[in-house]
């Protein structure tokens, strides 16, 4: 039988195959206090993914002319120029290679309606291209703006922390070509640990200003397989202080609306209970 | 490099980059390593987190500045007043290494009575010839007690960097000394005299740091250098391209060997080279002043009129060079092959004899008068790489033919209908023939990198189309040349006729995937690689080393500090990858000229027994048992050479090196503090202020380098020292994303969007006080030209107190031009031409300029359009979920 | 660590292209290769499929660079694999205003040609008694970029062979 290519496409979506074997979860440890901002992550993720250039826009942005991730940009190196000497350092440039956090409990995932979004085997936050239809509610329920749609395919694309190259025991590519190991790529309960004896590290050295963001989990969100150390407030990086789950905001709004239906029965049963009189 | 040549023997770095782990201190100067080399970078990231001290001293706060926890920032063109600083603060506070300075160095030489330093003569030392504007060795007396001029120095016109120049020759290997250093007139009290003045108050009055911040540098070296401890210097064209680039390095090397940390462990001299194979193309040289392995082309000035002559007068007598006969020998069977026999002198009358300074600028300058008539351009783009590169574009408008071989339309391709200028096609003569080349995974072959390291690259898949490699071009235009010139009887001919030409390859090429080459008549890269490692003639095979060589016609060798690169049939040794666990320094990942020695001059790691200066810093040493040194690098040394050893009476060669002198390639086998020879502007470096400066120097008289060579032509105008128009310093700079002027970075999307425009940085000071805003378009201009680019105004760049009053620096980055997806600006549109007088090296790093808000008009060149990508080509053999994310439809 | 139940694989709903996803490079041809940007000389890995370049990464036998790569070093597949490249020669006659597309032989004898004309016109035997031997109106420029091998030749055909002087490349010092 000669069916059509895309036809057989379309059925594969329906056809439910055997998930993978569970992997030991994986992770990125960006230490901040390694980058020598080359931004050679940024170009051998490009180089991997064979995304397009996002055009030629001269920022002034000290040497960030990327500016933010976007959905043919999955890694994003940003410059700090802090060299007035003020805010208690010594003048200092600094610079961290941003991605897509794989938050271990993910608002995209949870927004995603197709079921595109899914953690895969390895614990990474993962957009299933063949289901994604474009509807975007992941792009705004991110919190830290990583997930973004494409104008060409109209799909929602970020980093994929190279699932396809860990399927093969490959580290993904940023992670591969980073010279001077500011991006670790491995099981993520290992980086934790790896990270928490370089901050301890840096901290005797006299750099008590080195902390981890995103390592753990806070009462308000989950803990990050992909995590930072940085040197400087979070919002200094264009991070959130504090990221939230939209999902957290339906909880009040649930209450809310039970409480405003409650109330609106009381004053109806009020007012028809007065009408009898 | 002269600067290390004429220091320590060889003009190439001194260790290699994975030893840069192991220092503990390393001062960064005239390199901007984290930008220019990332990768090396990541040794000196290792030496930090083991612990090490980063240091940057560097005109503006770059990437690299903010990875060391010192930054000095100082005037561009100030650098020997910096060292010459350091080394005075070494002497003064005696913290030299005492027993490696007496033994390994000429600081105990005495120099003849006849010398007369900077210190007596304003700046100039003694035998200036003011008509000639050059130093006259005859009456300079710069030499060592007893000797006369050295017979192998060279009239001014060659630029060489052959190793006869910069080691000079010796009738008494072992000079007069004073090992007490109470001679007044032994180097070491030279050297102290010399530097007397460079306290570190004038240090910062000169480079416009603070004394504190100097004086921390200083404390940091001398506590980070000793027995225990080393300390490394990395530098890059941040030093070479100065009018005085030789002088500055020579000054390093001085700081480096009083602090013993030349041929140890996490020492050194790390020079941080630009191209792949910047290194192997001067080992086996497109210089016009060189033989391949730094055999000095022989010259009509000199008694070079037969070989006899020639290897008589450059040949030196004591240490490694007296061998030059076989190497010149060797060299011309291997170009002649039959043809070159002991009666017609092995052909040596088909070398070319140089009258003249053919080097690029002089060429360009001749090209410019019309004078050249058809030019060669092998990946280079002088149009807007070069200095003045308007210069350039004008000189090349004026050829009567050019080829160009490159894999875009970049700047020297298009310069005949486009260019800021504004061209008319219609008046350019030239007749342009664009070759389009294969790039690195299209071709095999070896490149040398920084750390004197050869490396084969395989051959991956045939180029399209009609991309062919350069050695594919070459040996086909060799062979179509020689069918023209076929049945000439010419004399001047019959070199060209007799050149050994069989690159052929024997059977099919294949591709690595198994597939038959497209292009069965390319030549193999392997037999040029054999040859260059050398064969004995008689049955073909291939020489273990440079010592197998002779004199007699019985070898030919294409190279010979390449030789053993190639040492067995089915061996190479530049294609080896083997990594040794055990050892860092890994012996079997490629070959290191000399004979795989990784670190040059590394017996010096231990002491005059032998024995390692420390437990913490061994390398090499003698193994008394075996009679042999041993360590974990082949030793730069004779391996069963005894500490002990000292040569008997009129010892020639090798023979005439004392078991416990470690700078073989020297006649004495020291380094050399002070240089009696080799640098055609001074014994010691000596403070001078770059060409065009809006300082006075403050040291001497003398206000810049007396013998440069200023090429004062119509184009190339220059301004006079302290010019009011003209007040602020200009430097050039290289970002991580680009590469160069462009070539290889800015037809490439993913490098563009990175830094996709030309800019400027400069000081918030200054931008105030010309009403520049950030972002904004400012104007640079000078005598030469004007270019535009967007301002970045950031406190990485400070204004300067320069004796006592502020002045302003910019930084230029010069990757830019005409031809491209990002077009800008170039920042050599401003850079002018001249040239020192030891390798006609131009002043890049240092010139004037002014700015002022605004655009230039004129400059309305189009980019190219961004190329489309991702290529949308899916990747063969693989189903749709192994297809690049991006690709994914 | 074990995931929670609803980070598990097995409640995941996986796609036919996420089971069956792999890295293109498998069952590629793996080539070394040196790095043709800058000096520091990173090792590479090239992977070939189907004669074709899909993926150029940093080799991690390297000593030097153990993998890594600067932009510029992962940049080199965009290098060679890049649709500004020009693949057919280009010729442009004197005074024209356009380029034209000529056959490569005929552009290699045609440079050829030029090279005999302007050194048999230009060649200096001797001068005043003095051998000379010499070419200095042809010019060659470049090589830092190159192999050694390619070098070699260009030193070997124009100085040895054709008797050409100005032959200078990127380096200075």
């Amino acid at each position: 039988m000669n069916a059509n290519p895309f036809t057989l496409e379309m059925l594969d979506v329906w056809k439910r195959p055997e998930p993978p074997k569970q992997q030991v979860e994986t992770g990125f440890f960006t230490d901040t206090t390694l980058c020598i901002g080359c931004k050679a992550c940024e170009v051998a993720c490009k180089q991997w993914n064979q995304l397009p250039g996002d055009g030629f826009h001269w920022t002034g942005n000290s040497y960030d002319n990327t500016s933010a991730l976007s959905a043919t940009t999955w890694r994003h190196v940003a410059f700090v120029e802090q060299m007035d000497g003020t805010g208690g350092h010594v003048p200092r440039w600094l610079m961290m290679s941003d991605v897509c956090k794989h938050c271990v409990q993910a608002p995209c995932q949870e927004a995603c309606p197709t079921g595109s979004l899914i953690y895969n085997e390895f614990g990474n936050v993962y957009v299933q291209q063949d289901i994604c239809n474009g509807c975007a509610y992941c792009v705004v329920a991110c919190p830290f703006g990583v997930l973004d749609r494409n104008h060409q395919d109209g799909k929602a694309h970020k980093c994929t922390l190279c699932y396809d190259r860990q399927k093969d025991g490959m580290t993904p590519a940023c992670a591969k070509s980073c010279p001077t190991a500011s991006i670790q790529f491995g099981p993520v309960e290992e980086l934790r640990e790896r990270a928490r004896k370089r901050v301890e590290e840096l901290q005797a050295r006299g750099e008590t200003d080195a902390y981890l963001y995103g390592a753990e989990a806070t009462e308000e969100y989950s803990a990050l397989n992909s995590f930072f150390l940085l040197k400087d407030k979070p919002t200094v990086y264009n991070l959130p202080e504090a990221p939230k789950r939209p999902v957290d905001n339906l909880k009040t709004n649930y209450l809310v609306s039970f409480a405003t239906a409650v109330g609106l029965t009381v004053l109806s049963a009020l007012c028809f209970s007065r009408g009898k009189k | 490099m002269p600067g290390l040549g004429t220091t320590m023997g060889r003009g190439a770095a001194t260790s290699f980059q994975e030893d840069l782990r192991n220092s503990d201190c390393i001062l960064i100067m005239g390199s901007n390593m984290a930008e220019a080399h990332p990768v090396g970078f990541r040794f000196p990231m290792k030496a930090r987190e083991r612990g090490a001290q980063l240091i940057h001293v560097d005109p503006h706060f770059t990437r690299t500045s903010a990875m060391c926890q010192q930054y000095v920032p100082i005037r561009t063109g100030s650098d020997i007043a910096f060292l010459g600083g350091l080394i005075r603060y070494v002497l003064d506070n005696d913290r030299w290494f005492r027993e490696y300075v007496l033994a390994y160095t000429n600081a105990a030489t005495i120099i003849n009575e006849e010398f007369q330093d900077a210190e007596d003569l304003e700046g100039m030392f003694s035998g200036f010839d003011t008509k000639t504007k050059a130093y006259d060795y005859k009456k300079a007396g710069w030499s060592y007690e007893g000797e006369e001029v050295a017979k192998s120095e060279p009239p001014p016109e060659i630029k060489t960097e052959s190793f006869s120049q910069r080691l000079a020759s010796l009738r008494n290997p072992t000079p007069p000394s004073d090992p007490e250093l109470k001679h007044p007139r032994c180097v070491m009290n030279i050297v102290r005299r010399h530097y007397e003045r460079y306290t570190p108050e004038m240090v910062a009055a000169t480079c416009g740091c603070s004394v504190e911040e100097f004086l921390r540098v200083a404390e940091t070296l001398c506590a980070n250098s000793g027995r225990e401890r080393t300390s490394a210097i990395v530098y890059a064209v941040g030093w070479t391209q100065h009018s005085v680039g030789v002088q500055i390095i020579r000054a390093a090397g001085i700081l480096q060997l009083l602090l013993g940390n030349i041929g140890r462990p996490g020492g050194g001299i790390m020079a941080m080279r630009g191209h792949a194979s910047i290194q192997g193309s001067t080992d086996v040289p497109t210089l016009y002043d060189l033989l391949p392995g730094y055999i000095p082309q022989p010259a009509v000035m000199r008694d070079h009129a037969d070989l006899h002559g020639y290897l008589e007068q450059e040949k030196v007598t004591h240490g490694y060079w007296a061998n030059l006969p076989k190497f010149m020998v060797s060299l011309l069977k291997a170009w002649y092959g039959p043809a070159a026999t002991k009666d017609n002198d092995f052909g040596y009358s088909w070398i070319p004899r140089l009258d003249n300074n053919y080097s690029q600028l002089p060429t360009f300058l001749r090209m410019a008068e019309g004078k050249v008539r058809g030019l060669f351009l092998f990946g280079q783009n002088p149009a807007a790489g070069a200095p003045n590169a308007k210069l350039h574009r004008a000189a090349m408008r004026q050829l009567d033919w050019l080829v160009v071989r490159d894999w875009f339309e970049i700047e020297s391709a298009c310069y005949w209908y486009k260019g800021p200028e504004g061209v008319d096609p219609k008046t350019v003569p030239t007749e342009i023939f664009f070759m389009p080349a294969a790039s690195s995974p299209e071709k095999d072959g070896t490149l040398t990198n920084t750390q004197r390291l050869l490396q084969w690259h395989d051959k991956a898949i045939d180029p399209t189309g009609d991309c062919r490699s350069d050695l594919g071009f070459l040996f086909d235009l060799g062979k179509r040349l020689k069918a023209l010139y076929a049945g000439s009887d010419k004399a001047r001919d019959q070199g060209l006729l007799n050149l050994t030409w069989d690159y052929g390859f024997d059977s099919p090429p294949m591709l690595p995937d198994g597939r038959p080459s497209r292009l069965p008549d390319e030549p193999d890269a392997e037999k040029v690689l054999r040859e260059i490692n050398g064969y004995t003639v008689a049955d073909n095979r291939q020489v273990k080393g440079f010592s197998e060589l002779k004199d007699d016609g019985s070898t030919a060798c294409g190279c010979w500090i390449y030789s053993g690169v190639y040492p067995a049939p089915g061996y190479n040794r530049a294609r080896e990858r083997k990594r040794n666990p055990d050892n860092y320094t890994s012996p079997n990942w490629g070959f290191a000229w000399p004979h795989n020695r990784r670190m040059m001059y590394n017996r010096a790691s231990a002491d005059p027994e032998g024995r390692p200066w420390s437990e913490r810093k061994k390398y090499i040493w003698w193994d008394e048992a075996a009679k042999r040194w041993t360590g974990v690098d082949e030793p730069d040394f004779e391996p069963d050479k005894a500490p002990s050893y000292r040569p008997p009476e009129g010892a020639t060669g090798m023979a005439s090196i004392a078991g416990n002198s470690p700078f073989i390639m020297k006649p004495d086998g020291k380094g050399w503090l002070y240089a009696p020879a080799g640098t055609k502007d001074g014994p010691l470096p000596t403070h001078y202020e770059p060409i065009e400066s809006p300082v006075a120097n403050l040291l001497y008289r003398q206000q810049e380098n007396p013998t440069i060579e200023r090429y004062d032509v119509p184009m190339n105008a220059k301004s006079a020292p302290l010019d009011p128009e003209y007040p602020i310093v200009a430097t050039t700079f290289r970002l991580t994303e680009h590469y160069l002027s462009g070539p290889m970075s800015r037809f490439n999307s993913w490098l563009n969007e990175l830094q996709p425009a030309m800019f400027i940085e400069l000081s918030p000071e200054l931008a105030a006080e010309r009403g520049i805003e950030h972002g904004g378009w400012l104007v640079a201009w000078n005598k030469r030209g004007a270019i535009e680019a967007r301002a970045m105004v950031t406190r990485r760049v400070r204004p300067l107190q320069v004796d006592g009053r502020t002045v302003h620096q910019i930084a230029i980055p010069f990757h830019w031009g005409f031809a491209g997806e990002v077009v800008g600006s170039s920042a050599n549109d401003l850079t002018s031409i001249v040239a020192d007088a030891n390798v006609s090296m131009h002043e890049a790093k240092a010139f004037v300029v002014n700015v002022r808000p605004g655009r230039v008009e004129d400059f309305k060149d189009l980019p190219l359009r961004a190329a489309p990508w991702p290529t949308y080509r899916a990747a063969p053999d693989a189903p749709r979920s192994a297809q690049p994310e991006g690709q994914e439809d | 660590m074990e995931p929670t139940p609803a980070r598990a694989a097995a409640s995941q709903t996986f796609s036919p292209n996420s089971t069956a996803k792999g890295p293109r490079t498998r069952g590629a041809t793996v080539v070394p290769s040196v790095c043709p940007y800058c000096a520091v000389g990173c090792g590479q890995h090239i992977y070939v499929k189907d004669g074709r370049v899909i993926d150029i990464e940093g080799n991690p036998d390297s000593p030097i660079n153990e993998g890594t790569l600067c932009p510029k070093g992962a940049n080199t597949f965009q290098l060679s694999v890049n649709p500004h490249r020009i693949t057919q020669v280009l010729y442009r006659a004197p005074y024209s205003e356009r380029w034209e597309h000529k056959p490569l032989d005929w552009a290699v004898s045609r440079i050829a040609e030029r090279v005999k004309e302007t050194r048999d016109r230009d060649f200096i035997e001797e001068r005043e008694g003095t051998v000379m031997n010499h070419l200095t109106t042809i010019a060659s420029l470049g090589g830092a970029t190159m192999d050694n091998e390619e070098n070699y030749l260009i030193k070997k055909l124009f100085n040895g062979g054709l008797g050409i002087l100005p032959i200078e490349n990127q380096a200075r010092i």
